[in-house]
């Protein structure tokens, strides 16, 4: 590193090891901050110094896998993606995901978010399974459908939403905005036919309803995609369904093949890497 | 096999932690506790007025008991949680039938959230249910 | 029921109390406010008024009106508060089971109250 030391930051982290500690427990570190040190280099800086056996997740480095996730002073956030000296102190205390049981250390068990996620059935649903499973060509869809759910599409299931609200924390049985958010981007999407069998377990105790807007889940979410806005736009849906107001739509059909001379040659596809030819 | 993990689930605490990120968070602390209290008002209420179906002299009896400074006080509280409750509850339903919300957009950093998008109407929800109260509070204490 | 039933109708009671409530808090609690206007009583809960509000149908109607809404309302609340604190199974049903007969009880007995009180206001004059 040419960077030199700006000053000494502390960092507390809340440590646990499974098997040998009973509750977890703070311990403190002061490390050198560099300049454009993320609290992601900031742990590894830590472990490079003074404590190896320090667990977290992390991959991308860059806010794209949603490995990071964590408690920094108090704020569920990526820890690749959070600059040190945008905390404006220079005690950076870090935590694992809150309402995520801990498997060690900085390491949340992520998996009841992901079974709920699985549950509320996040991919298209459609009849014609021959097509998905091997498509001739392509579902047709026009930018403005795109719009209705790409800001959802942008998830990357951190789990800082679900440690951020409210009803997560005392409520197991609730989806959470990650799942809830995730099964209204695949309810609007238009080449989607779904909505009747999600709105089976939607409609239910663990749905949309629990959520009373304590908006926390959007203020902390590090990709913009506003779950609580999700959420509120679901309520919406499935009230109108239960009015019968709301407007039935048969998923897209796949485009039509051009019209018109197509060109000469078209090189041939490269043989299949996965599923039967 | 058992899981070793930690169990770390914030509970109740989770409810009123909060202040740290955001003004809807203490806008749903309220709505939940002025509910309670208005729900508890509501059930002592109906035993109360229910004297009225008995005749003259046990309405007089009940209305003398729940006469008096300490009671002019707690009513008042509740006429002012009920606006609070009823301007709030009008917010919340056009955000929660999804009316406020706005509608989903591209996430370009800084991200604009619809809690953020919505604070103004919290702003005048607070601003008026504030309004309200103190005319009440004069109707109340002072014009009486 | 299941909660998108139930929470839909929770947001219409909701409705119902605004606009009843409403009306009600202006008639008992601002009455020098209405006096400005030159409409109310200076003393709502007087008996002579009471008795006058209980024998008009309009009142009755509302009243009754608003208790079930206001009933429904406030309990499902309550509920939803109670199933978010993670109750068990058994705790569920009970709660469940529970808020219904405590809210259909006092609906019943408020009920009587509004149905009953213009014999008592005949009596007492
Ligand atoms: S909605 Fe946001 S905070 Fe929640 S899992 Fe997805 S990216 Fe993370
Ligand atoms: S808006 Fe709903 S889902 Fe998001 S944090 Fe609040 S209660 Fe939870
Ligand atoms: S390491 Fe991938 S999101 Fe932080």
């Amino acid at each position: 590193m040419t960077d030199a030391a700006v000053k000494q930051v502390t960092f507390h982290v809340r440590r646990f090891e499974p098997g040998v500690d009973r509750a977890p427990h703070w311990e403190s570190h002061a490390i050198p901050l560099t300049p454009g040190m993320t609290v992601l280099d900031g742990l590894w800086k830590l472990k490079e110094l003074s404590a190896p056996s320090l667990a977290w997740r992390s991959s991308c480095r860059m806010g794209i896998c949603g490995s990071c996730g964590m408690l920094i002073n108090g704020r569920p956030r990526l820890a690749c993606n959070t600059q040190i000296s945008e905390l404006g102190t220079d005690v950076v205390a870090v935590a694992p995901l809150p309402n995520f049981a801990i498997i060690k250390d900085l390491v949340p068990d992520l998996r009841p978010m992901f079974e709920t996620h699985r549950e509320l059935m996040p991919y298209l649903i459609r009849d014609d399974v021959a097509e998905q499973d091997d498509p001739t060509l392509e579902y047709w869809q026009s930018p403005h459908e795109l719009e209705h759910y790409l800001q959802f599409s942008y998830c990357i299931k951190c789990g800082c939403c679900m440690a951020a609200c409210p009803t997560v924390a005392t409520d197991p049985q609730y989806a959470g905005p990650m799942p809830l958010g995730q099964a209204q981007r695949y309810n609007t999407d238009s080449r989607d036919g779904g909505f009747a069998e999600r709105k089976e377990v939607l409609s239910g105790g663990s749905g949309p309803w629990r959520c009373h807007f304590a908006g926390e889940c959007s203020q902390v979410c590090p990709k913009g995609v506003d779950p609580a806005k999700a959420i509120q736009l679901m309520k919406r849906e499935l009230v109108s369904d239960l009015l019968r107001m709301r407007k039935r739509r048969d998923p897209a059909p796949v485009v039509q093949p051009p019209k018109g001379p197509r060109r000469e040659e078209i090189p041939a596809a490269p043989p299949r890497t996965a599923g039967e030819a | 096999m058992a899981s070793r993990a930690h169990p770390n689930r914030l509970g109740i605490k989770g409810w009123v932690a909060g202040g740290r990120w955001g003004f809807a968070r203490y806008m749903y602390t309220l709505h939940r506790l002025t509910g309670l209290g208005l729900l508890a008002y509501f059930v002592m209420h109906i035993f109360v007025t229910s004297t009225r179906a008995i005749g003259p002299e046990s309405w007089e009896q009940a209305m003398e008991i729940v006469s008096g400074p300490l009671f002019a006080f707690g009513e008042y509280l509740v006429f002012a949680a009920f606006v609070f409750h009823a301007l709030n509850g009008i917010r919340l339903g056009a955000i929660e039938l999804g009316f406020a919300v706005g509608v989903p957009i591209e996430p370009v950093y800084p991200y604009e959230t619809s809690v953020g998008r919505t604070q103004r109407l919290a702003k005048a929800v607070l601003m008026i249910a504030f309004v309200v109260a103190v005319w009440g509070g004069l109707d109340f204490f002072i014009w009486k | 029921m299941r909660d998108r039933t139930l929470w839909t109708w929770h947001i219409g009671a909701g409705l119902v109390i605004l606009v009843l409530l409403g009306l009600h808090m202006t008639i008992m609690h601002l009455n020098a406010t209405l006096g400005l206007v030159g409409v109310g009583s200076d003393e709502p809960i007087a008996w002579e008024n009471v008795a006058a509000r209980a024998g008009s149908i309009f009142f009755t109607v509302t009243y009754v009106l608003l208790l079930g809404a206001a009933l429904f309302h406030g309990f499902y609340g309550f509920r939803n508060i109670l199933m978010e604190l993670s109750p068990g199974r058994t705790l569920r049903t009970i709660i469940n089971v529970g808020l219904s007969l405590v809210g259909v009880a006092l609906f019943v007995f408020g009920t009587w109250a509004a149905l009953a009180a213009p014999g008592a206001a005949s009596m007492g004059g």
